[in-house]
């Protein structure tokens, strides 16, 4: 927005390919002390490539890169960090086995003459930033484990207390409850103030609109317009993003959406008063055949607990499980598997293979139906063409290296793994985080296409549109406890935040 | 080598040499010592590049290979094994154990008949693999550690076994694959050639070996694909111990006699031959194919500095270096590989 200020870092014509696959293609992008420059773009449409490159991330790529005037080259991240650019990533990269505490001071601990980090004076002074941030936890307490929300938002603070000239954000807000968005938003004006230029990814435009003086849109790696923010609107931005008129794709889901008469075919799973330590509280519910049951809360209500015990992965203090009326517990994941239990996580990261190539990824959960003794790679590398085209994977190669796909497009790939020989019970978590308005549809598509083959779907999410847009039925749960049930009856987004 | 590597290679090569080779480079690396080590030792000393002397490599290194064979699965996994040289020891004692020993040895032995020794022997290596898989998978101790513990227990069932004898009789199959030959060609060389291609191909040709190469490319993925983690740890840790005890049979009747400590050396070189061939210490790279190559650069290695007019003590010294080098090769190959598919 000020343009009397010169522009703390300039790239020009920056061109980057993966492989063969050109991620940018000629993109100019520059950025002023001072500003909050709002991204917006599809999955793969080289928004994350582009930051990636000032980050330091990825330092092959043409194209000139200019800070403060001067032409750079970053040789790692590490250089990018001296020159004061920090990012947060889409994917949290915390210290899960560290405190709180020495996540916030990751790499610069206070230290006393000796050289011996000060336990005390840390401890008090991260406590000190996080509470700026509205975060109030114990910041000797272990980061893994809390709610992964809340890691997210420690992740944050920890880059934008940094003292960076240049934060980076990627996704910041996909994680966190309305309020937390406000403190942050908060946050980024302050630092606005201060003289720190911002790069704010996001696929909530609102959240865009709001918070950033300008905006950029991506397409398929190309730069299509930069303009003033408040010269834009919502619907604008979404045509740039996608090319077409794309207003109808997203749905605000503030009126009242009738949910349909509860289903009466058979139970898939019953539920009966599970516990778990400090999580969960005599959990009981059903989820039956050609349903889409959605269970909707803030981050860290159990949630994510939940999710484990369903798939075998935690084991429940009390209660039991059925599958079709068969009680289970469950010794591994492998049992859930064969007992007709799927699970998407939340992370990618946690059920990929980024260095194998996607069929290997999509076949791997279904290779004992495939094959007894012998691997039958030409008939894997079918069943994962068959997904990739129907899922519409992009790059449409199944021998490429799953690391090469976008965020996206590996999300595909993870729903694309329990497709082939369909489950029972498919429990999604966060199946549309951090997607743009088109895979979003894709998804909500593909899982209304299994609804109707009769699988039991368990929809868990912290982010109301989700479970609005797939769920046939709703639970909220809050602090480990089941609250309310919608069923038969309107419900909108404000009902659901009231309950949660 | 490594086959697993094949098909996601041949869409690379499409797209340019030069990140094809980078990612390739925990595969030609070890490929290219060997060549320059043959190629300095053939200049330095005109017996070294003779068929008799490869003869004497190939079989120097038989007894390392059968081991490695396991080690490679183990170290796919991201796990270590460092049980193996004794656990080669107690199972090549063992053997002699179960079998009637000239009057003169003086151990209170329990001779059984042929089969029923090796039999015995396979069990035994079996059951410590099996007590290693347990620690690992149901209690949770790292590898690292619990088969450090393997490593004093082993030794010592082996000391108590022979009690500082020395035992010199194995059953006539063990006798003939360890110390015969057919043709010219060592039995045991034809064995660790048998074991070899045996576990390349499970590695690269079953469901089972995928298993491996997914667990140790991504753990908490293998779990979430529902994938039996546990089991495939433990199946690895067996399979290892198996493979250690029968290169420590073929040992005993290679060296002659079955005595206490007679492997220690093997341990580091097992090690050294998966890690050197170029098989990921991290996991889910690199195979037997990696491993064969691995073991020719040790087995080079060793044999050459015979040959040339070395200070011996010297020797141990200059083993260390090259392992170094090769650690440091396999460390830098991964990082390469990770930037190029990023």
């Amino acid at each position: 927005m000020r343009e009397d200020r010169s522009p703390i870092l300039e790239l020009q014509d920056i061109t980057k390919s993966f492989g063969g696959v050109e991620a940018l293609r000629g993109v100019d992008f520059a950025l002023s002390p001072g500003e909050i420059h709002g991204l917006v773009g599809e999955n793969g449409a080289g928004k994350s490539t582009l930051m990636k490159i000032i980050a330091g991330v990825h330092t092959e790529f043409s194209g000139r890169f200019l800070i403060d005037g001067q032409e750079t080259h970053f040789r790692s991240a590490r250089d990018a960090h001296t020159a004061g650019i920090a990012m947060v990533h889409q994917e949290l990269s915390v210290a899960p086995d560290l405190t709180v505490a020495e996540n916030v001071f990751l790499g610069n601990q206070p230290t006393n003459r000796l050289g011996l980090v000060q336990w005390r004076r840390m401890a008090r002074e991260a406590g000190e930033q996080l509470a700026r941030f509205g975060i109030d936890v114990d910041p000797m307490s272990r980061l893994g484990d809390l709610p992964i929300g809340l890691q997210q938002l420690i992740e944050i603070a920890r880059v934008l207390f940094s003292g960076a000239r240049i934060v980076i954000l990627d996704e910041p807000t996909s994680a966190l409850s309305p309020p937390e968005v406000e403190r942050l938003f908060a946050t980024l004006r302050r630092l606005r103030e201060e003289g720190t230029a911002i790069v704010f990814i996001s696929h909530f435009i609102e959240d865009i609109l709001r918070v950033s003086d300008t905006v950029t849109v991506f397409r398929n790696g190309r730069k299509v317009t930069e303009t003033a923010s408040a010269a834009t609107s919502k619907g604008a931005l979404i045509e740039a993003m996608i090319g077409r008129g794309g207003e109808a794709l997203e749905h605000s889901y503030s009126d009242d959406l009738m949910l349909p008469r509860p289903s009466d075919s058979s139970v898939v799973l019953k539920v009966d008063q599970l516990s778990l330590a400090r999580s969960l509280k005599d959990i009981s519910f059903e989820a039956r055949a050609g349903e889409v049951l959605g269970i909707y809360g803030f981050m860290g209500c159990g949630q994510q607990e939940l999710s484990r015990i369903l798939f075998g992965k935690l084991k429940p203090d009390g209660g039991t499980l059925a599958v079709e009326g068969k009680p289970k517990t469950f010794a591994s994941t492998a049992a859930a598997r064969r007992a007709g239990v799927a699970l998407v996580p939340e992370s990618r990261r946690a059920m990929l293979f980024h260095q194998e190539p996607v069929y290997k990824n999509i076949s791997i959960s279904i290779l004992d139906r495939i094959s007894a003794l012998l691997l039958k790679p030409a008939r894997e590398r079918d069943i994962a063409q068959r997904q990739v085209e129907q899922l519409q994977i992009r790059p449409p190669v199944v021998g490429l290296d799953l690391g090469m796909l976008s965020g996206g497009n590996q999300q595909k790939v993870a729903l694309a793994k329990w497709l082939t020989y369909p489950p029972k019970l498919l429990v999604l978590c966060e199946p549309t985080r951090g997607m743009d308005v088109g895979a979003k549809n894709d998804v909500i598509n593909i899982v209304r296409d299994l609804r109707a083959r009769g699988l039991a779907i368990i929809v868990l999410s912290t982010e109301p549109e989700t479970v609005l847009s797939l769920a046939d039925r709703i639970l909220v749960l809050k602090r480990g406890a089941l609250v309310r049930e919608f069923k038969n009856e309107p419900v909108s987004k404000d009902r659901l935040l009231e309950a949660a | 080598m490594a086959s697993s590597d094949t098909a996601p290679a041949a869409a690379q090569r499409a797209r340019g040499l030069a990140p094809f080779l980078r990612s390739q480079m925990r595969n030609i690396a070890p490929f290219l010592t060997l060549i320059f080590l043959s190629g300095f030792f053939a200049l330095a000393s005109p017996s070294f590049a003779t068929l008799d002397n490869l003869g004497n490599i190939l079989t120097q290194v038989s007894v390392t290979g059968i081991i490695a064979v396991g080690l490679t699965f183990v170290i796919l996994c991201a796990e270590i094994d460092l049980s193996i040289a004794s656990i080669a020891n107690v199972t090549g004692i063992a053997v002699a154990y179960f079998t009637l020993q000239e009057s003169y040895v003086n151990i209170p032995n329990i001779p059984l008949p042929g089969a029923a020794a090796i039999l015995m022997a396979i069990l035994l290596c079996a059951l410590l693999g099996l007590v290693n898989a347990l620690g690992l998978t149901v209690i949770g101790i790292p590898s690292f550690i619990m088969t450090l513990a393997m490593m004093q227990i082993a030794a010592g069932i082996s000391a108590l076994l022979v009690r500082g004898q020395i035992a010199y009789k194995v059953p006539g199959v063990i006798t003939t694959l360890g110390s015969g030959s057919i043709g010219g060609v060592p039995w045991i060389v034809i064995v660790a050639a048998i074991m070899l291609l045996l576990g390349h191909l499970v590695l690269t040709y079953t469901r089972f070996g995928r298993y491996v190469y997914m667990v140790g490319g991504n753990r908490e993925a293998a779990e979430y694909s529902g994938l039996n983690v546990k089991l495939i740890l433990g199946a690895v840790m067996v399979i290892s111990a198996v493979c250690s005890g029968i290169g420590g049979m073929l040992g005993v009747a290679h060296f002659g006699s079955a005595q206490q400590n007679e492997f220690d050396t093997y341990l580091l070189d097992s090690i050294a031959a998966v890690v050197v061939g170029g098989t990921s210490l991290f996991g889910g790279r690199g195979g037997i194919g990696n491993t064969i190559v691995g073991l020719f650069v040790l087995g080079v290695l060793n044999n050459g500095l015979d040959h040339v007019n070395i200070d011996s003590f010297l020797k141990i010294l200059i083993r260390g270096l090259i392992l170094l080098a090769a650690l440091v090769i396999n460390v830098y190959a991964q990082r390469l590989r990770e930037k190029a598919v990023e």
